[in-house]
């Protein structure tokens, strides 16, 4: 293999790695926090592309009506919550929240014609939309039985994926898009050219790692939430919700997944079903990090995608074979490692 | 036992003096994969089965539709649930090969003609006593694969790269691909595979721009397969890229944008109707196919895949006067009279082309079903 192949082979790998590390760190997060093994990670990063898309082509996204329908079935369940407690007063700040918000945010998308609108303004809008999914679908799927074992909540975590995939289909079309890049510069170093783009999504995804390392040291939230991944019940008696710590953990999931997607998507073609493929990969590097350290499962994921792009060149039939096998002896090893724990 | 014996024949007799009395209608049970990774297919054949026709000389016609979501096992189910639950006439469907094939021994155990819209030569061949009951309407793979190697050997190609989907389209492709390139004599240099939902092919494309072939095929359907050009363009590829016909949508063209210019693909010649000359039987029948979707789905909607199921109605239109003659509709008489008729298919002019059907051949397509098209200016231009 020339230098040069291996030069541009080691770029495409390392941007992919990129992406699929957000996604572990945040798949690791989620379930450090709420023991949910998220599988809908990946939705967010095709819902996040695609609704970029949708905002750019001048049409209304459909994740506006999930939003709004979301948002209403939340305020019934907390409105008949707040009714049952007789705390009367709650009801306005809910219907505030769930509904007035969402209309909002759908009445600005109508009234601009967001087509027109500067890049980051899209982008912004797009986030908007599809960030605030994660919590609500927390509050809706998972918070009623976080209690239950991981196993039901994976089973959970299967049918929201599943019904995310539909109502992707649904709203965006068989058919995949393609955003425009960001930048169109490109640098040439000796005989390789490296491109804006790629450029682009290794400093957006440091800059992201290094700012969900500050929010856990520095800020009360981030703390926590990291109360709350080391021993829930203690956490717990020290007054921090396991409500809130499910919200804001799948708040943040959301964000990453969403960003993920507009990344990615001036580099490749997204469809309404390729999230599950990235958020799977995404997966392999968290569970090289044990679902439980934040350094070994992005330094897993940046394995994943160099695997990827050398094994796409020698044998590119059994990519996705090779990616996947890289789990049987990273279980065997960790599970050696390992002394065994009872299941909760 | 012996009372329910005499409630069941009492039971029979009213419903067939009831089936005798009122004029069955005809039921037609279609299965396609509007969901799942194949409904960038199964959509239009969908929106297409809203506008076929609801009397067929006379008859009352009853489309009942299913979507088996691109999955062999509910294609399966649905088709034993047209036969027996809906006890339809004719089955049309499915929008795959694999789907497609698995279906074969439902219709034949249940003496029902089915009329498949997936491309797999497989389907219909070797001809047996269980795909006796078996048609279908899109071209076979090898057909087109033909197209692009004559049309190759004129343009002068001495050595070619394959890149395919790793999946049954992509080997499809490949086999009848490499078979045909090597009986003339064009050189293969490189055979690579990609996942529809890849997001980088940046290996392949090195490894085959390494080979340095005159050609390159990319053997994908739909928007997918525009991320390999992209990316042989990207990386500054000269040579020339063809395409195959599953690519055929307007979609892929809003996708691969520019990087698409002067790709050649093989197509059937609905896909430029317009362009076809005067003369060719096929134009007409295009023609008001394409005016029919345009009109109730709005222009540029149009795509190659819903005209398979344009055409199924087309052989059963053709088919169901002549059925009609010897039997009722309902009844395995008819069934039987039906598929007869289908095979006894001649000379009809449909969106694809001309079908010709024999006891050996439920395609009955020849060289009028393929045109050789060119992408120019972000539209479809036929080649002469």
């Amino acid at each position: 293999m020339e230098l040069q192949i291996a030069l541009l082979l080691g770029q495409d790998g390392i941007t992919n790695g990129a992406i699929y590390a957000l996604l572990a760190l945040a798949l690791v997060l989620v379930f450090a926090v709420t023991r949910v093994i998220f599988i809908p990670q990946g939705e967010f990063v095709a819902f996040g592309a695609l609704t970029l898309a949708s905002l750019q082509a001048g049409k209304l996204p459909g994740t506006v009506w999930l939003l709004l329908c979301l948002g209403a079935a939340i305020a019934v369940l907390e409105s008949l919550r707040a009714a049952r407690e007789r705390c009367f007063r709650q009801i306005p700040l809910i219907l505030l929240i769930n509904c007035a918000a969402p209309l909002l945010l759908a009445g600005v998308l109508v009234a601009f014609s967001p087509a027109t609108l500067p890049l980051p303004v899209q982008v912004l809008l797009a986030l908007m939309l599809v960030v605030p999914l994660g919590p609500m679908i927390y509050r809706l799927a998972y918070q009623p039985v976080a209690d239950l074992t991981v196993l039901a909540l994976l089973i959970v975590s299967v049918a929201v994926h599943v019904t995310l995939v539909g109502i992707g289909l649904l709203f965006f079309g068989a058919e995949g898009s393609r955003t425009p890049a960001f930048t169109d510069a490109s640098f040439e170093i000796g005989d390789t050219v490296l491109q804006g783009q790629t450029i682009l999504v290794l400093v957006a995804s440091a800059l992201l790692i290094v700012a969900l390392y500050l929010f856990f040291e520095r800020t009360i939230y981030g703390k926590a939430l990291r109360a709350t991944a080391m021993n829930r019940t203690g956490a717990r008696l020290m007054g921090i919700s396991g409500t809130l710590a499910g919200q804001l953990s799948f708040t943040l999931a959301a964000a990453i997944g969403a960003l993920s997607g507009i990344l990615i998507s001036p580099l490749t073609t997204i469809y309404y079903d390729s999230g599950f493929l990235i958020g799977l990969k995404g997966f392999v590097g968290a569970i090289i990090g044990g679902l439980a350290s934040y350094p070994v499962a992005a330094a897993g994921a940046v394995l994943v995608g160099l695997l990827e792009s050398y094994s796409s060149f020698w044998a590119s039939a059994f990519k996705e074979v090779i990616v996947f096998t890289l789990i049987i002896p990273v279980l065997l090893w960790r599970s050696l490692k390992t002394r065994h724990v009872e299941a909760e | 036992m012996k009372i329910q014996g005499s409630m069941a024949r009492l039971l029979a007799l009213l419903a067939a003096s009831f089936a005798a009395t009122v004029h069955a209608d005809i039921n037609v049970g279609v299965t396609l994969s509007a969901t799942g990774p194949a409904a960038s297919l199964g959509i239009p054949e969908k929106n297409s089965v809203a506008l076929l026709p609801t009397t067929i000389a006379g008859q009352k016609i009853n489309y009942i539709v299913l979507d088996d979501a691109s999955d062999t096992t509910t294609a399966v189910k649905n088709i034993r649930k047209l036969v027996t639950e809906n006890k339809v006439d004719v089955v049309v469907g499915s929008t795959i090969t694999p789907n497609s094939l698995a279906m074969i021994d439902v219709a034949a155990e249940a003496e029902t003609p089915m009329i498949a819209m997936a491309a797999a030569a497989r389907i219909i061949e070797p001809m047996d006593a269980k795909r006796h009951w078996v048609f279908k309407t899109p071209q076979n793979d090898a057909q087109m694969a033909t197209a692009i190697v004559q049309h190759m050997s004129n343009q002068n190609v001495k050595t070619v790269a394959f890149i395919g989907f790793a999946d049954a389209y992509g080997e499809g492709w490949w086999n009848e691909f490499s078979k045909i390139a090597e009986a003339r004599k064009i050189q293969i240099v490189g055979n690579e595979r990609f996942n529809r939902a890849d997001t980088s092919v940046t290996g392949q494309v090195l490894k085959i721009l390494a080979a340095k072939p005159d050609a390159v095929l990319i053997g994908g359907a739909g928007t997918p397969a525009a991320l390999p050009q992209k990316s042989l363009k990207e990386k500054g590829y000269k040579g020339v890229i063809y395409q195959t016909h599953g690519v055929a949508n307007a979609d892929f063209l809003r996708i691969c944008g520019k990087d698409c210019e002067g790709t050649f693909l093989p197509a059937g010649p609905v896909l430029v109707a317009a362009q076809l000359p005067d003369g060719n039987p096929v134009k007409k029948a295009a023609l008001e196919y394409v005016n029919k979707y345009e009109a109730a789905y709005g222009k540029g909607s149009v795509s190659t895949f819903g005209a398979h199921a344009w055409d199924a109605a087309r052989l059963l239109t053709n088919a169901i006067p002549e059925a009609l003659k010897k039997a009722q509709p309902g009844t395995r008489e008819f069934r039987k009279a039906l598929r007869d008729a289908l095979e006894g298919t001649k000379n009809l002019s449909a969106a694809h082309g001309v079908f010709n059907m024999t006891a050996s051949d439920h395609l009955g397509f020849d060289q009028r079903a393929r045109v050789m098209v060119k992408i120019e200016g972000g539209n479809w231009k036929l080649v002469p």
